[in-house]
C-alpha cells in the first residue's frame, strides 16, 4: 500500500537561481544541500509546513538522465512553459498573491473563483508553472 | 476575477504588516505600531491577520524568529549570539521557547545539524534516493563513504 509522496523533481535551468526563487520568493526551506563533486549538487527544498515533501531542484544536464541531445530539448520545453508540476496550497490566496507579486513572482492567471475554491497560476524562474489554491471559503 | 474577494484593500495592508515582521523580526516589534501603520485598531488587526495567516501576529513573529534562529545555529553561531540576533532579550526565554517549538534545545539542535552537515559531505548517499544517485552516476564515486 502506497502511503505518501516524499520526493518530487522539478527540472530547472539553473540551480542557484532556482534556490533563490524557491527560498527567497516562495518562502520554502532548504531540506538537503549536498555537494556531489565538481559542479554537482543534490538540492531539495520543501514548503514551510510540509517538511516531509522534498522538491528536488534538478538541473537539466547531459548524462545518464538526459542522453543524445535530450537535455537541449528539455531546456527548450521548460523555457516554453510546457510543464505544470503541481498545486500549492495557502491559507489565503489573495494575500499570498499580493506578497508573491510584490517579490516579483510572475502570474499566468490572477486569482479566480473556481468550483472548488480560489486559484491562481504562477511560473518559477525557469518557466515551470504551478497552481496556487486556497481551500473553499465557508 | 479578484472582485470575488471582499475588501481587497484590506489584504494589501495585512500583507504589508506581514512583510514588516519578516524584515524587522530582530527588532523590538510593537504590535500597536504595526496596527497603527496599517490603519487598523489592534483588535481588528489581530483578527484579520489571524484569518489571513492562520495565526496571530505575535505567534507569527515567534515562528519567524525561531526559524531564523535555526538558520543561524546551522551556521555555527553560538546560542547567545543567536538569541540576541533574532530579537530575544533573554537566553533562558529563547531556549525555553525554542525547545517548546522545535522539540530540542538550541544546543541539541545545533549538534544534530552539525552531524547532518558532516554526513552530507562524507556520506551524501544517505540522503539521496538511490534511483537518482544511480542515474547521476554518483554511486560509483569511491570518495563517498558507504552508508552502513
Amino acid at each position: 500500500m502506497i502511503t505518501k509522496l516524499n520526493h518530487v523533481s522539478v527540472f530547472v535551468l539553473n540551480q542557484d537561481s532556482a534556490l533563490d526563487f524557491y527560498v527567497n520568493k516562495l518562502g520554502f526551506k532548504v531540506h538537503t544541500d549536498a555537494p556531489m563533486g565538481p559542479g554537482m549538487r543534490w538540492l531539495t527544498v520543501c514548503p514551510p509546513e510540509q517538511p516531509e515533501l522534498e522538491i528536488t531542484l534538478m538541473p537539466i544536464e547531459d548524462g545518464m538522465m538526459f542522453k543524445d541531445g535530450a537535455a537541449e530539448q528539455m531546456v527548450e520545453l521548460v523555457k516554453k512553459g510546457t510543464f505544470g508540476f503541481g498545486v500549492f496550497e495557502c491559507n489565503d490566496l489573495l494575500a499570498t498573491y499580493e506578497e508573491l507579486k510584490s517579490k516579483g513572482v510572475v502570474f499566468k492567471k490572477e486569482p479566480k473563483k473556481e468550483f472548488y475554491g480560489y486559484e491562481a497560476l504562477f511560473v518559477d524562474d525557469s518557466g515551470n508553472w504551478f497552481s496556487l489554491s486556497e481551500k473553499k471559503r465557508e | 476575477m479578484k472582485d470575488d474577494y471582499p475588501k481587497i484593500y484590506l489584504y494589501k495592508r495585512i500583507v504589508q504588516a506581514k512583510l514588516f515582521i519578516d524584515k524587522n523580526y530582530f527588532d523590538k516589534i510593537d504590535l500597536d505600531n504595526i496596527s497603527d501603520e496599517s490603519y487598523f485598531s489592534k483588535y481588528h488587526f489581530i483578527r484579520l491577520f489571524k484569518t489571513t495567516y492562520g495565526k496571530t501576529p505575535h505567534k507569527y513573529l515567534t515562528i519567524v524568529r525561531i526559524e531564523k534562529a535555526k538558520l543561524l545555529l546551522k551556521k555555527r553561531n553560538t546560542v547567545i549570539e543567536t538569541c540576541f540576533a533574532v530579537g530575544f532579550e533573554s537566553s533562558s526565554s529563547f531556549t525555553g521557547l525554542f525547545k517548546r517549538i522545535v522539540g530540542l534545545t538550541p544546543s541539541e539542535f545545533q549538534k544534530k545539524e552539525m552531524l547532518r552537515e558532516s554526513e552530507l559531505v562524507t556520506m551524501p548517499l544517505k540522503y539521496i534516493p538511490n534511483c537518482f544517485a544511480e542515474n547521476k552516476g554518483w554511486t560509483k564515486n569511491s570518495n563517498f563513504q558507504e552508508v552502513t
